[in-house]
């Protein structure tokens, strides 16, 4: 390269030779790290941020953070920083809100770094974990009652467009306690291409209970530049970790939506031309889903934790969509809302039935909830499931053509959608009340039917012909 | 030209890393890679270019770091040692990481897989004088407390012994030397074997013996054999992980090799916690005792995902070679096939099916062929087996995928977890209308000697009551249950519980967890007594739903919680009760 080209000093390159989408090309470049970061000035005299995606002997492919337009071929000056990517950390950051890259937005001052950490982490080693199993009372009947969520674990709700995701977790994120625990939680809140109203509602719910200074966002909104959102969960995550690991913090981490970031990552992997997996997402989503979504948990040892709550939408409903199926490959369990219940005018609308959550035996159980809720978890499970599918059959034979057990089932899910699933927006039931409820809706079956639960707690809780009121 | 022992860096793409100077270099050779000496293997040669796939994250290599051959092939070190450790992909002990890097596995760690300083005492076994040939015990080592390790002549060797010794070595210090030709040959207790080659053996044999799991739909509906192949797919959510680890447990198996690939990271905790606490029903010492586990979290470096199951079946294959049987869980095979798509793609080859590579098929076929019941090397008979037993997570829950499909053309036992049965919690849900097992027929002579002549028998007439049952349920829904005639409805009932109450085991109980194989027999000999029962009480005019109400049901639907040992008791309380009810009830018509 001729000398005009670069300045050795601060290896600034004006030899960027091609720009196609996210994607930037600059030769006659040296020593180039793989990962390393790359910061754009534009002919118009904007900064840009980048980061290498491959390197080669004297090319570099750079994908750039916000947005391509503007630059050239010509004019552009590209200059390395000769460091991977890293973000300034400090507990100063809780109460504080930064775009998807980082930098503040709030009109603060810039982060005092107590430490600047890499942002891409690198793994828990397994035996240096510690399985999670402290019960998180979420106040959510379907939740604290039919999919326990613990600390440390991570699980994604389901939706659709349209339906109250966003309600949910905030309701959770106020509620969220652990039982004869007083520490509070922090939570870190990163949004990837989401509109201005679903922000403003976040931070107005978390406004509302007082616990803003407990809160970092990270927000990159659906006009903001959308390749920023390969950045913005680790990002969330690394300030997540700090503050678990360093500060004792137990963080529950919101991730919305992680659609638009696979979106992201399929178009810088369409933009290099790569062989591309099931509907064009890259063939390598799930070990990119994993580094970010296996950033949640314990460490032996230290009392934080991360719990890690990802949103993501499933386009036209359906669970099979790859970003849903491999996500669910990797947490541990899935809350799926319903468009049927939410038509039904039932909130929350969780839809137990595909709804999982994996750590539940290790979180519930005597000396944690109460003994007898694995039983009482199971039976409302197999009636609920039953129920509904004595529903369809009903469409078709109608509901005298029912045998006497058919007719309980049916009457259990009616009960159950209609006392067990709902509850308002405010409503924070203890696990007490959840199990109770429980036991109460399950008395519509004779006792000898209650085959899933311990002989025992059926002695003890079963209500004898109680009256189980509402329908009919 | 020539050999050359070390290249430079050309170009870094994720896990792949392009060397220039490497002429010379042979496929899948070792190379460590940049100043910190990452971990890579030689993939793809073009005249003096290297293609490395690094087991380690690259990020801030940069072109022109050195790139150094070792000369040798991804290898496992086999010795003593290997029992109770916890090891990632490429065979470096966990805890050894932990000690040196901390709480996060950091890059250019470097362990070797057996320790080097431990001490073991080594008794001989074989005296000054004795021909050796491969495969032939030197002497023993008591590895844990339930596995003797036997130190064996390794693969290609011979000769007469002209030194032995026992005492306490390391592994690395020379026990033995044999004379062959003039030659004297060194041997330890240490062994490597390069990961993609199976170790050699005598002769294969038919799968005749059932491995045992304790699980009732495998060993009565769909047993694998000793050394058989066995593919467990299934949507999220459907008990994959559950099975693996049930499996695991309880499976009649003196070695377990377990081997989570790209799975996460607190289900291998699990594993961590729960095997060292766990008490072993054949031996009564903690599994752990004759468990090692092979981890490869989703987030650890994908290349050495590939690697980790070849590590493990590597060491299941050393551990028949000394006479056990050996059970291998690999979780999941198909986060290994996306490993193996994702350096593929790297390498710009042509896709075959779902941008997987055209290879995928041979490589999956290669690795479940390495299981196998064989006469090991050695000059005495020896007989050992491994089984592999694969879970498979296809995309969507549907098995028209190219892992799945390629699984199925090599493994001999499917069991199909269901997304349905999961949805209504049963568990474990395996569709015992879609899986299959096709050790049926290999099996069935040590199933007449060694439960019942009529075990198979008793197998059968439940597989047929719930196949009439799937009819049925078409049936109603179309008319309901009402359309039917009784005998129908009590056949219902009947495949009803079944499903429910021989079916559906829970993991998490202290009892039912594990059902031995005489349990097994004795409660299908309830079902059957009760359903033939139900049939008399139909013929001599009882109406279905009186059938439907008998109380006997909720005692046999509580017979699983009854202990192995005092199941046979139970077993003629069962039945005397229900010849009771059943006999009040003809007598009341």
């Amino acid at each position: 390269m001729s000398e005009q080209a670069k300045d050795i000093k601060s290896r600034e390159y004006r030899s960027v030779t091609q720009v196609a989408g996210p994607l930037m090309i600059v030769e006659g470049v040296e020593e180039v790290a793989y990962g390393e970061v790359v910061y754009i000035r534009t002919p118009g005299g904007d900064n840009r941020m980048g980061q290498v995606l491959e390197s080669q002997e004297n090319v570099a492919i750079v994908q750039v953070f916000e947005g391509t337009r503007g630059l050239d071929t010509d004019q552009t000056r590209v200059r390395f920083a000769g460091d991977i990517m890293r973000i300034s950390l400090s507990k100063e950051m809780l109460g504080r809100s930064f775009d998807g890259l980082g930098r503040p937005i709030d009109g603060g001052p810039e982060i005092i770094p107590e430490a600047r950490l890499s942002i891409t982490g690198a793994a828990i080693n397994p035996t240096a974990r510690a399985y999670p199993n402290e019960f998180i009372q979420t106040g959510i009947s379907t939740i604290d009652g039919m999919n326990t969520l613990v600390r440390g674990q991570k699980l994604p709700i389901f939706s659709g467009s349209g339906l109250p995701h966003n309600e949910l977790a905030a309701q959770i994120a106020r509620q969220a306690t652990v039982l004869g625990s007083k520490e509070p939680f922090s939570v870190i809140f990163a949004a990837m291409g989401i509109t201005h109203e679903e922000a403003n509602f976040f931070i107005n719910s978390f406004e509302s209970t007082g616990a803003l200074e407990r809160i970092v966002s990270f927000i990159n909104l659906a006009d903001d530049p959308a390749i920023e959102r390969i950045i913005t969960p680790r990002m969330a995550l690394t300030t997540a970790e700090f503050l678990a690991f360093n500060y004792d913090t137990h963080v529950l981490v919101i991730l919305t939506d992680m659609t638009n970031y696979c979106e992201a990552l399929r178009e810088i992997s369409s933009a290099r031309e790569e062989v591309p997996g099931r509907r064009g997402y890259p063939g390598y989503m799930y070990t990119d889903l994993a580094t970010n979504y296996e950033r949640a948990g314990r460490i032996a040892g230290k009392k934080g934790s991360i719990t890690q709550m990802p949103i993501l939408s499933m386009p036209d409903d359906d669970i099979t969509h790859p970003v849903p199926d491999l996500t669910g490959y990797i947490t541990e369990g899935q809350f799926v809302l319903s468009r049927e219940l939410h038509r039904k005018g039932v909130y929350p609308p969780v839809d137990v039935l595909p709804s999982l959550s994996r750590l539940m035996n290790e979180g519930i159980g005597e000396g944690r909830t109460r003994a007898d809720h694995l039983g009482v978890s199971d039976q409302c499970y197999s009636g609920y499931a039953e129920g509904r599918d004595v529903r369809s059959l009903v469409a078709v034979v109608g509901e005298e053509a029912l045998s006497e057990r058919d007719r309980l089932n049916l009457k259990f899910a009616q009960v159950f959608e209609e006392r067990f699933v709902t509850q308002g927006v405010d409503e924070n039931r203890t696990i007490e009340q959840t199990l109770d409820l429980g036991w109460e809706l399950l008395s519509v079956f004779p006792e000898g039917e209650l085959k899933r639960i311990d002989e025992k707690y059926v002695k003890q809780y079963y209500k004898k012909g109680s009256q189980v009121g509402a329908g009919d | 030209m020539g050999n050359q022992k070390k290249g430079r860096i050309k170009s870094i793409a994720g896990p792949l890393v392009v060397a220039k100077d490497m002429r010379g270099c042979e496929m899948y050779e070792v190379v460590r890679v940049g100043q910190e000496g990452l971990m890579g293997e030689t993939i793809k040669l073009i005249q003096d270019l290297a293609y490395v796939q690094v087991y380690e994250d690259t990020t801030g290599l940069k072109p022109g770091e050195e790139v150094v051959r070792t000369g040798a092939p991804v290898s496992v070190e086999l010795g003593p040692g290997i029992i109770t450790n916890f090891y990632d992909g490429i065979q470096r002990p966990l805890l050894e990481i932990k000690n040196q890097a901390g709480d996060y596995i950091t890059r250019g760690v470097n362990v070797p897989g057996l320790d080097p300083v431990k001490k073991w005492d080594f008794t001989a076994t074989v005296k000054r004088g004795d021909e050796l040939v491969e495969g032939d015990y030197l002497g023993e080592v008591q590895e844990s407390k339930v596995i003797k390790h036997r130190i064996m002549v390794p693969p290609g060797i011979q000769g007469k012994v002209v030194e032995i010794k026992s005492g306490s070595f390391t592994v690395n210090e020379v026990i033995a030397v044999l004379e062959s030709g003039g030659k004297k040959i060194e041997l330890t207790m240490k062994q490597k074997w390069p990961v993609r080659i199976g170790r050699p053996l005598k002769q294969k044999l038919d799968p005749e013996v059932p491995l045992l799991t304790g699980q009732r739909i495998y060993d009565t509906f769909f047993p694998i054999a000793k050394g058989g192949t066995a593919a467990i797919p299934g949507g999220f959510g459907t008990g994959k992980t559950v099975s693996q680890h049930q499996l695991a447990k309880w499976a009649d198996s003196q070695v377990v090799v377990y081997v989570g690939c790209g799975e996460r990271g607190n289900e291998m905790t699990e594993v961590l916690i729960t095997f060292p606490e766990l008490d072993d029903p054949s031996t009564g010492e903690k599994l752990m005792e004759r468990s090692t586990l092979i981890a490869n979290t989703s987030n650890m470096p994908v290349a050495a995902r590939e690697a980790s199951i070849y590590t493990g079946v590597t060491i299941a294959e050393y551990y028949r070679d000394m006479g056990y049987d050996v059970a291998l869980m690999a979780d999941s095979s198909s986060r290994w096939a996306e490993a193996l798509r994702e350096i593929s793609g790297r390498l710009e080859e042509m896709p075959g099916e779902e941008g997987f590579p055209a290879y995928l098929g041979t490589r999956l076929a290669d690795f479940y062929e390495r299981a196998g019941r064989v006469v090991a090397l050695g000059s005495e008979e020896r007989f050992g087996s491994v089984s592999i037993i694969g879970a498979v997570s296809p995309p969507g829950g549907d098995f028209s995928e190219p892992v799945a499909q390629n699984t199925l053309r090599v493994v001999s036992a499917f069991w199909a977890l269901d997304t349905n049965l999961a949805d209504r919690r049963h568990f474990p849900a395996i569709n015992w209308l879609t899986s299959y097992s096709l050790y049926l027929d290999f099996v069935k002579p040590w199933f007449d000697q060694n439960v019942d002549k009529d075990f198979q028998g008793l197998r059968g007439d439940m597989m047929a009551l719930l196949e009439q049952e799937a009819e049925l349920q078409e049936i109603v829904q179309l008319v309901g249950q009402d359309a039917l005639p009784e005998s129908d409805r009590a056949l219902l009932e009947v495949a009803r519980m079944i499903r429910e109450d021989y079916l559906q085991q829970h993991a998490y109980h202290e009892i039912d967890s594990y059902c031995s194989i005489e349990k097994q027999y004795l409660m299908l000999k309830i079902i059957m007594r009760f359903y033939q029962e139900v049939n008399k009480a139909i013929e001599s005019g009882v109406g279905a739903n009186r059938i439907a109400a008998v109380k006997v049901k909720d005692e046999i639907a509580r017979m699983k919680y009854t202990p192995n040992q005092d199941f046979p008791k139970r077993y003629e309380e069962l039945i005397q009760s229900i010849e009771r009810e059943f006999e009040s009830l003809r007598n009341q018509k």
